[in-house]
């Protein structure tokens, strides 16, 4: 009798483990669940709703359709977008193969205390962006004493005011995003490097490749992944910089917006001028299209496997 | 060796050194300002030129005498909130990540395609929503403010997805045979496995804690409740000015994270990486 119970018991027991198992994974994901409804869907529901809402004064907000998105396309949203998308567009176009050729000539025994570089070039990643927008502001200040005035004479180019024309506003940014992020995507790519098998550079220096001809055939190919990967953070980064922007010139809104970014016309419009209708327009455009790359990248890299477990 | 051999390694060191140097100039030029009158910098821009008898670390004084030693508030308020926040963080997300990783189950792989989603959409769209739910919480100008719209990071559920799924799952199954529970397994058996990962994310956090700016200045309000980004920022205003203690504050607040930095390299270099490999 006493042993059919010890029987029963651990019955009962090893299906409670199981249901146990069952339920774990539930358990151990709930805050991320939780999280999503109150940090992620919340807010965007909310900001969709007050894209399609006008606020006048103190009365409660009035449904308004696509009026905000209408109001959207004016000069200023056309610059920030503009702005955006070419600084974007132009740190993508270093921040890509510059990085992979630097891995390389790290990786390739030639450099002399490599490790030592390595750190140094990732030290400008932990700075805030207050203190590295310092250096950027001043060094490209428009004395014609100032650093990068000073190294641009040196080319017999005039002394420029860096910051107060749309074009090297520009090149001002970029420069500050290349400086910023070049070792993490060296780090990144060395990482990736360790995985490109051995044996196929020497197979290739057995049949007389170049080095030109094996970065091409066999190391871009071996890190497409992380070049995918390093592709998609430089465009999420590029069209959510905001704070580069802003350090450098000490607020949101800039003289003739030649500094204006998407999200600094979100900052301005929400925080500045109370227009939250068309700060919320401005914000689900920009979604959608953060949303769109997302999932051609998704479907270019399928992260979550077929064969992932 | 052979000269061409010595030819290309003066070479591919050259230019590794001149990138090396561009990434340190403006720790150097900063620092090296910082022993001169803000104003200075202000007025003439940063110059390649050192007059060292002028120097003298007056600025550096500011740091305990400025409005009471507002500086000293700005460091405690970042050192709790990256406190919270890391802490905070590394436990919800390796929670998350090593259950994505561990088990199978139904909207096992909707849930990581929802976090792939957050992890790519940027923040900075939903500061506004965000303010919105902050301020209906009554949490503006509260260390909780800042840190709740973070508190389950997406980066680090992937990371420690990643790093969970390579760990063998023979270490749960023999947990499973001793008695323990589905949580004792992680507490006791897997998370001192993950340490590495742990150390990876703590520096990784940290880092993104203590240079935030754009959150922290839409949700601290007052002076006193600052941290040290948008305290400084605060300085550049033209109501705030104070380019002195800019200078020498701007210097110390990079302290810590690079101290961190040095005495961690490999580890943080290489978790880095490991985030990156498997994308």
């Amino acid at each position: 009798m006493s042993k059919q119970t010890d029987i029963q018991k651990k019955g009962t027991k090893k299906a409670g483990k199981i249901r146990m198992i069952k339920l774990a994974p539930y358990i151990f994901t709930a805050p991320f669940v939780i999280y999503f409804l109150l940090f992620f869907i919340y807010p965007i529901t909310d900001t969709i709703k007050t894209s399609m809402s006008q606020q006048v004064g103190f009365a409660p907000p009035k449904f308004s359709g696509f009026a905000n998105y209408k109001l959207l396309i004016d000069d200023y949203f056309i610059m920030a977008t503009q702005n955006s998308a070419i600084y974007t567009f132009f740190t993508c176009l270093i921040l890509i193969p510059l990085p992979l050729l630097l891995a390389v000539l790290l990786d390739s025994k030639f450099v002399v205390r490599s490790e030592l570089f390595k750190s140094a070039l990732f030290i400008p990643a932990l700075t805030s962006v207050v203190m590295a927008g310092l250096f950027f502001k001043y060094a490209f200040s428009s004395n014609p004493n100032a650093l990068m005035n000073a190294f641009v004479g040196v080319f017999g180019i005039p002394p420029q005011g860096w910051l107060e024309k749309r074009t090297t506003t520009w090149i001002v940014l970029v420069l500050f995003c290349v400086w910023k992020w070049l070792g993490v995507n060296i780090v990144y790519y060395l990482s990736a490097l360790q995985m490109v098998s051995k044996d196929l550079y020497e197979a290739a220096m057995i049949d007389g490749a170049t080095a030109w001809e094996r970065f091409i055939h066999i190391t871009v190919p071996g890190v497409k992944p992380t070049i995918i990967y390093v592709l998609t953070i430089s465009i999420y980064g590029g069209f959510s910089m905001f704070a580069e922007a802003f350090t450098l010139f000490n607020s949101a809104r800039t003289p003739g917006d030649i500094g204006a970014t998407i999200v600094s016309y979100i900052y301005a419009q929400g925080f500045n001028r109370n227009n939250f209708g068309i700060a919320s327009a401005a914000g689900i455009v920009l979604l959608a299209g953060v949303l769109i790359i997302n999932i051609i990248q998704l479907r270019i890299t399928d992260p979550v496997g077929k064969n992932n477990d | 060796m052979n000269k061409k051999k010595i030819g290309l390694t003066v070479l591919a060191t050259l230019i590794i050194a001149i990138f090396a140097v561009i990434a340190l100039m403006p720790f150097f030029f900063l620092f090296i300002s910082s022993f001169k009158p803000g104003s200075e910098m202000i007025r003439n821009g940063l110059q390649f030129k050192f007059d060292f008898e002028n120097y003298s670390l007056v600025n550096y004084g500011l740091i305990n005498t400025e409005r009471d030693g507002i500086y000293k508030k700005w460091y405690v308020n970042s050192i709790v909130i990256m406190i919270l926040q890391v802490g905070t963080g590394l436990f919800f997300s390796s929670l998350v990540g090593y259950g994505l990783a561990k088990y199978r189950f139904k909207g096992r792989n909707t849930m990581f395609i929802l976090v792939l989603m957050v992890m790519m959409v940027p923040v900075e769209i939903l500061i506004l929503p965000l303010y919105k739910e902050i301020n209906a919480l009554k949490l503006i100008d509260t260390y909780a403010g800042v840190i709740l719209p973070f508190i389950v990071p997406a980066t680090g559920i992937f990371f420690f997805r990643q790093f969970a799924s390579g760990l063998p799952t023979e270490i749960m199954e023999s947990g499973r045979i001793d008695g323990c529970g589905e949580f004792g397994i992680f507490f006791k058996l897997m998370m001192p496995i993950m340490l590495p990962a742990y150390g990876a994310m703590t520096i990784l956090l940290a880092m993104g804690s203590w240079n935030s700016m754009v959150w922290p200045m839409i949700v601290l309000r007052t002076s006193e409740m600052q941290t040290l980004p948008i305290g400084l920022q605060s300085l550049l205003t033209p109501y705030g000015n104070n380019y002195d203690l800019l200078l020498s504050g701007a210097v110390m607040s990079v302290l810590p994270i690079l101290i961190i930095f040095l005495l961690n390299q490999k580890t943080f270099i290489a978790g880095m990486a490991a985030g990156s490999v498997k994308g």
